[in-house]
C-alpha cells in the first residue's frame, strides 16, 4: 500500500467511513439509477459551509468537477491540502459563506464517501469494483436531489459548477426547474464531444492495461493500478492545460540538470510537473472510480434526452442563468458554451454568457481569475436581491 | 455648442425609454455597461435583456443585475426565434455594424417593435466639414478619425428612411434632435430634419 503519513486518512477507508459528513438512504429512499438498477442502499458525502437561513432560501450546491471532492472549502482527509475552489468560496468570497448556505457532495461513483466502485457492496462484504452500475450525470444530480431533500431544502438559490459540475448544474436546471433560482455552469458544455471521449478513452484504457489492474479486482486482491492511473491523470492533465500555460510555467527548460541526459529520464520540467500530478493523483483517487465517472461524463447528451433540441431541455424554465467560458479551454470551448447560450435564448431563458480572457486552459474556473470571481459576484448579487436575501 | 458623449447618449436614452411601453419585453443590441438596460428595468419595469461585443462591457452589466449576452449583433441575431420581444432597440450602434440592413431585418424579425438610434451624417455641421475643409468629419460627439472609427458605416437621416422603406419597415414614430439635445421641428420635412438633426430616433414595425 501507499506510504501515506500518520496524520493523512486512508482513502479505503474514506471511501466507506468519511472523514465528511454523510447521509445514508436505505430501501426506503432507493436510488434509481439510468442503467435501470435500483440501489437500495447507498450513501452521500457531503460538507456544508455557512448557515442555512430560517427560510431555507440561501442553498447553493456546488457540483465538483470529475476528480472533485466534497472538500470544496476545507482540508481533504487524504491529501492534507486545502479546498479545490477556496479562491471562490469562504467569508467576503464571491460565494460567500457568510451570506450562503454552500453545499458540496462527493458525486455517486466518486471515491471519497459516496456510493462507488470504492465502497463496499453490502451483498457480498466486498468493494463493487466494476460490478458497480455504470452511473451517469443524471445518477449523480438524483443522489444530490436526495440529499437536498434530506437537508429539508425546497429550493436551492443557485447551483454552481465548472467542468463535470456545469454539466450537472445544466442537468439539475433541466430536471428539476423549480428547485433552482438560479445555475452558474462554468467552461462545460451540454454535451461531452468526440474529441474528449476520445481522451477519457485514453485514460481508460491505460488504467485498464496496467496489470495490477486485475480486471477492476485489484481491492480484493491487495494491488493498485498506480502506474496506469498515473498515466491517464497525466494525459488528462494536458487537456485541462493550454499551450501558452505550458509554454509560460515551463517553456522548454530542463529540471535540476544543464543539459539533456542522452536518456528517459525525466529531463524537461514539463515532464517532471506531469510525472508528479500523476503520482500524487493515485494517492488520493481510486482508478475504477476514474473509469466510472470519465464515462458518465461521456454518456452526457442533454439535447438527446430532449428530442435532440436543447431548447427543450429548458422549455419554460425560471432559472435565472450565468454562463461563462474560458479563451484557452479547448476541452470545453466556447462553442460549446454558446450552445447553451443559444438554446436558453431560444427557450427565453433568463441567461447570462460572457467569455473570459485567460490563458490557463479549461482549469482558470479553479484558478484565480478576477474577472470570473467578479462576474460570479455580480451575478449572485443580483441574484440575491430578486430572491429577497 | 454640441454636447460632450455623454450628455448627449443620456437625452437620446431618455427618448429611446420613453417609446418603450412598461412591462415588456426589451432587447438591447450592443447594450454596452447596460445604461439603457438598468433605466429601462428601473422605470418601466421591464424584462430587460442584453448582447454586449465587449467582455468588459457585459461584466458591467451581470454584476448589475442584467441578463446580457457576450455577442455580436452582425452574427448572433439570426439565434433568437421570431418575436421573441416587445422591443429590440439599438442605441448608437447601426452604424458600427457590418450588414445594417441584415441587422434591421433581424430586429424586425425577433422583435415586434424596433428602436433605432443614430447620429445623422447629414448634419449641417459634418457637411461643412466635408465642404470648407475636404476632411472627414470629426465632431465632440464622434470623436474618432476616419483610420480608427469603429463606425463604418454612416448614414443621414435619409439614408435610414430609404432603408427603412427597402426592408419594408414601417415608421410609427421618428425624433430628431438637435446638437443641443432639443428636438427638432416636428413638422419639419425630412430635409429639414437632414440638416439640423445632430441626432435620430426611430420606432419601426414591420410593414
Amino acid at each position: 500500500m501507499s506510504d501515506l503519513s500518520p496524520s493523512l486518512a486512508d482513502p479505503l477507508k474514506e471511501a466507506n467511513e468519511p472523514s465528511s459528513l454523510v447521509a445514508r438512504f436505505g430501501p426506503e429512499a432507493p436510488l434509481l439509477m439510468d442503467c435501470g438498477v435500483v440501489l437500495d442502499r447507498w450513501q452521500i458525502a457531503y460538507q456544508t459551509y455557512g448557515t442555512l437561513n430560517a427560510g431555507k432560501s440561501n442553498a447553493i450546491l456546488v457540483c465538483h468537477a470529475l476528480t472533485g471532492d466534497q472538500y470544496v472549502a476545507s482540508r481533504n482527509p487524504v491529501t492534507g491540502k486545502g479546498g479545490w475552489w477556496t479562491a471562490m468560496i469562504g467569508p467576503g468570497k464571491p460565494i460567500d459563506t457568510e451570506r450562503f448556505f454552500i453545499i458540496c457532495a462527493n458525486v455517486i461513483g466518486g471515491c471519497t464517501g459516496t456510493t462507488g466502485p470504492a465502497s463496499t457492496n453490502p451483498e457480498t462484504g466486498k468493494p463493487w469494483g466494476l460490478s458497480f452500475p455504470v452511473v451517469t450525470i443524471r445518477d449523480m444530480v438524483r443522489a444530490q436531489a436526495a440529499l437536498v431533500d434530506r437537508l429539508g431544502i425546497e429550493t436551492l438559490f443557485c447551483v454552481a459548477g465548472g467542468s463535470m459540475g456545469g454539466m450537472q448544474v445544466l442537468q439539475w436546471a433541466a430536471s428539476y426547474p423549480a428547485r433552482v433560482f438560479s445555475a452558474l455552469p462554468l467552461a462545460t458544455g451540454a454535451k461531452h464531444s468526440a474529441q474528449n471521449i476520445a481522451f477519457h478513452e485514453v485514460g481508460r484504457q491505460a488504467v485498464m492495461a496496467d496489470p495490477d489492474w486485475r480486471q477492476g479486482r485489484y481491492l480484493e486482491e491487495g494491488t493498485r493500478p498506480a502506474k496506469g492511473l498515473s498515466v491517464a491523470r497525466m494525459g488528462a492533465h494536458i487537456t485541462y492545460l493550454s499551450e501558452q500555460a505550458l509554454h509560460r510555467k515551463f517553456g522548454r527548460k530542463l529540471q535540476d540538470r544543464e543539459a539533456p541526459t542522452f536518456s528517459f529520464d525525466a529531463d524537461f520540467q514539463v515532464e517532471s510537473y506531469l510525472r508528479h500530478q500523476g503520482l500524487s493523483f493515485v494517492e488520493r483517487f481510486d482508478a475504477n472510480s476514474y473509469l466510472y465517472v470519465t464515462r458518465a461524463m461521456d454518456y452526457f447528451d442533454l439535447a438527446a434526452d430532449h428530442d435532440g433540441v436543447l431548447a427543450r431541455a429548458f422549455a419554460g424554465t425560471k432559472t435565472r442563468f450565468c454562463v461563462a467560458s474560458f479563451t484557452s479551454d479547448w476541452l470545453f470551448p466556447t462553442a460549446d458554451s454558446r450552445a447553451i447560450v443559444h438554446a436558453l435564448n431560444a427557450a427565453g431563458a433568463s441567461v447570462s454568457f460572457v467569455e473570459l480572457e485567460s490563458d490557463k486552459g479549461h482549469d482558470a474556473f479553479l484558478l484565480d481569475e478576477p474577472n470570473l470571481f467578479a462576474t460570479t459576484r455580480g451575478f449572485l448579487s443580483a441574484a440575491a436581491r430578486a430572491r429577497g436575501l | 455648442m454640441a454636447l460632450t458623449d455623454t450628455q448627449t447618449h443620456r437625452i437620446d436614452l431618455k427618448l429611446v425609454a420613453e417609446m418603450v411601453q412598461p412591462e415588456t419585453r426589451v432587447l438591447d443590441v450592443g447594450c454596452g455597461d447596460g445604461a439603457l438596460l438598468a433605466l429601462l428595468a428601473e422605470t418601466r419595469k421591464v424584462d430587460a435583456r442584453g448582447i454586449e461585443l465587449s467582455r468588459e462591457g457585459v461584466a458591467d452589466c451581470v454584476a448589475r443585475g442584467l441578463s446580457v449576452i457576450q455577442g455580436d449583433a452582425d452574427t448572433d441575431l439570426a439565434d433568437y426565434p421570431d418575436d421573441s420581444f416587445d422591443y429590440v432597440i439599438l442605441s448608437q450602434t447601426i452604424q458600427a455594424t457590418r450588414n445594417p440592413r441584415l441587422v434591421l431585418e433581424q430586429m424586425l424579425r425577433i422583435g415586434r417593435r424596433a428602436i433605432v438610434s443614430f447620429p445623422n451624417f447629414g448634419h449641417w455641421r459634418m457637411r461643412a466639414q466635408v465642404f470648407f475643409q475636404g476632411r472627414m468629419p470629426v465632431t465632440e460627439a464622434l470623436p474618432y478619425s476616419w483610420w480608427d472609427t469603429p463606425n463604418i458605416h454612416f448614414c443621414t437621416i435619409r439614408d435610414f428612411v430609404a432603408l427603412c422603406d427597402l426592408v419594408g419597415a414601417e415608421k410609427e414614430r421618428a425624433v430628431a434632435l438637435d446638437a443641443a439635445g432639443g428636438k427638432v421641428g416636428v413638422n419639419a420635412p425630412w430635409w429639414f430634419w437632414n440638416l439640423f438633426g445632430a441626432q435620430a430616433v426611430f420606432l419601426l414595425k414591420r410593414g
